[in-house]
């Protein structure tokens, strides 16, 4: 294996707030992405995907939050480096698109101007040359005519085509690492696989490695080269993507398989539910936060917390996981 | 842009009706009369009756008020029962010193109370922001004439730092313009004129404003919380933009949004606090007008008076809506 681009290491996020306990949202999670690699972090919600993210990021709030761990990107801890020198990195080495395309660009300025301050801030380019980049960029990301387009508003645009733009600015820096949040989420389904098409071109065009964060393992089967499955703020299963799909060992991702419908499903069967919601505490600490929901729990399981093992190349964090050759 | 524009202002018109219709009735239903008041101590019925003929006050109501649209109409709005001049000639003298008094106010509380709201969001929690919000509540509770009267002992009886009334000292021989004194002294440069209007500007000026200063800061407060938490700001830290063009390109011109309609609401309410501000510093503008019209009831000048705030209420929220749509695109004037 090469050097990793991102090093995530026991990274930990917990939501302080006076007199009550800390609320943990990601506890001890690691994995780390390579130059180039598509890796898909997966889980329902609230499983701290979005949290762990943000967390990269340095995008969480200051006040009440406490992140611990790291994520060293090409060595450097960017937990640890100062604001500004966060800043410098921020959408030029590594950059981010949202969920919600709309809300997730200032609707009182012009397309152009969210895409060119960018430029100038990391690529050093005058308003000019920078406006004639920008357009080139949102020709880049499929937005028909995109000089004029410069001067919309985001709220004259399709859910689509802000969620190009959100791209287009993500990109603009040519950044090493792009990290995407549900970025297909807020948008319809005939859009949904337009935009995925687009991320997987531009990233395989750039070297761009992408994490691709997100609930729908449609999403992950046809984009990502490894899969790491969050439950309630942890890692229980990570694979190369074949394998995860072809044999998940882990109850809760062959419960996230086995309830995608399916349309050779004979009529009348039901889908097979995971039971249950995530538990707002994690029980981590002496037990299987799954075990509540799981249909294969042993004793042990809400006793003793699973260690991590590796099995053949595959991570795991289960007492009495799915049979391989089942 | 322009259809808007004229629409809004043809609105003043059933507005000002109404309003006018209401304030008639209004007046007249008040106990005591104009003649009553301007007879005093010697009224007696047979007298009062007389003046009312004379006044024309005698006649039914509706009567009264057809007769008055009528003149009104053709631009005369009677003469005042207190002074005999017209109620317009009346109003040209005393606006301009209502008006110094209320953009002063205005001014000083759209410059402190955006920034000052601004910096309690940023430090949100902190010692500044408790001290700005309990300082706010305290503001808008403070009664404007307790305040006047408070702000006059201290600083012009106690400390001498500024005169207790007037506009201006009579010693200084200033020439009239535009009635704005600080800004005649300006024109004219007469600066000492204009320094010495200042002055006195200065303790009224704070009394009328602290309480849209207070709005207007925490309703800036409010908004650019609020704004902060907004997915956007987000993005714009995602692209490592430095604090101040995060500041000032995407927090500061979506929380200005709700503030500027603050600022037109509470200019409409200038005119109320005018009234006590004037009183307690012996300003001499429409607010003594008002206050001496009532008491005295002077129907014709505060039928005017009123109708005049109502038009200014309705074009300083015209404006509002022209800067809405000014600061975000998303407003189409139609």
């Amino acid at each position: 294996m090469t050097t990793p681009l991102l090093e995530v290491e026991d990274l930990g996020v917990a939501f302080t707030r006076k007199g009550e306990p800390d609320s943990v949202a990601v506890d001890g999670v690691s994995f780390d992405v390579q130059p180039g690699e598509v890796v898909g972090l997966v889980g329902e919600s609230g499983c701290g995907k979005s949290v762990t993210s943000l967390a990269i990021m340095r995008l969480l709030p200051e006040r009440g939050v406490r992140v611990s761990g790291s994520a060293r990107m090409e060595g450097t801890d960017l937990l640890t480096l100062s604001d500004s020198a966060m800043r410098e990195k921020r959408g030029r080495d590594l950059s981010m698109v949202f969920q919600d395309p709309l809300s997730s660009l200032n609707p009182v300025i012009e397309i152009g101007l969210q895409v060119t301050e960018v430029l100038k801030r990391h690529r050093g380019m005058k308003s000019d040359a920078a406006r004639r980049e920008a357009a080139e960029l949102l020709e880049r990301v499929g937005i028909p005519d995109p000089r004029r387009r410069l001067d919309s508003y985001p709220h004259q645009m399709s859910g689509g085509m802000r969620q190009r733009v959100m791209i287009a600015i993500a990109l603009a820096c040519r950044p090493r690492l792009l990290i995407a949040d549900e970025p297909t989420t807020a948008l319809d389904v005939t859009i949904q696989a337009q935009i995925l098409e687009l991320l997987k071109e531009l990233v395989a065009d750039s070297g761009t490695a992408l994490v691709m964060i997100t609930h729908d393992l449609g999403v992950v089967a046809g984009l990502c080269d490894r899969v790491n499955v969050l439950y309630g703020g942890r890692i229980v299963e990570r694979a190369e993507r074949h394998r995860l799909f072809a044999k998940p060992r882990h109850p809760y991702t062959y419960g996230l398989l086995g309830s995608i419908p399916r349309l050779d499903a004979p009529p009348g069967e039901d889908l097979n539910a995971i039971r249950g919601s995530v538990n707002d505490n994690l029980p981590w600490a002496s037990a299987c936060a799954f075990a509540p929901r799981c249909p294969r729990a042993l004793e042990k399981c809400t006793e003793i917390t699973p260690a991590p093992e590796l099995v053949g190349g595959r991570f795991l964090r289960c007492h009495n996981p799915v049979p391989a050759e089942a | 842009m322009l259809r808007f524009i004229v629409r809004r202002l043809l609105q003043v018109v059933p507005t000002l009706f109404v309003l006018s219709v209401l304030l008639f009735a209004w007046l007249r239903l008040l106990p005591g009369g104009p003649a009553a008041a301007l007879l005093g101590d010697k009224a007696t019925p047979e007298k009062i009756a007389e003046l009312n003929r004379v006044l024309g006050l005698d006649q039914p109501i509706p009567l009264q008020y057809l007769r008055y649209l009528g003149r009104s109409l053709t631009g005369d709005f009677g003469n005042s029962l207190i002074s005999g001049d017209p109620v317009i000639s009346e109003i040209g003298r005393a606006l301009p010193a209502t008006l110094e008094l209320s953009v002063a106010a205005l001014l000083l509380a759209v410059v402190l109370g955006i920034p000052l709201g601004y910096v309690a969001a940023r430090y949100r929690g902190r010692p500044l922001d408790t001290t700005t919000v309990i300082g706010t509540l305290v503001g808008v509770a403070v009664p404007v004439f307790f305040l006047g009267f408070l702000l006059k002992q201290w600083f012009a009886v106690d400390l001498g730092w500024f005169p207790p009334s007037g506009r201006q000292s009579v010693s200084i021989d200033a020439t009239k313009v535009t009635g704005l004194a600080v800004l005649d002294g300006l024109l004219t440069r007469e600066f000492d004129a204009s320094w010495d209007a200042l002055v006195h500007l200065v303790l009224p000026a704070i009394a009328l404003a602290t309480i849209p200063l207070a709005v207007i800061t925490r309703i800036t407060r409010a908004s650019v919380l609020d704004v902060l938490g907004s997915d956007f700001v987000r993005t714009a830290n995602s692209k490592g933009l430095a604090p101040g063009t995060v500041r000032s390109r995407h927090v500061l011109r979506n929380a200005l949004l709700p503030v500027s309609t603050t600022i037109g609401l509470q200019t409409g309410l200038l005119l109320g606090g005018a009234v006590l501000t004037e009183k307690v510093f012996v300003w001499g503008g429409l607010g003594t007008l008002i206050a001496d019209g009532i008491t005295r009831r002077d129907y014709p000048r505060l039928q005017a008076i009123v109708l005049l705030g109502a038009a200014v209420y309705v074009l300083v929220n015209l404006l509002v809506d022209l800067s809405y749509a000014l600061i975000d695109p998303r407003v189409r004037l139609r």
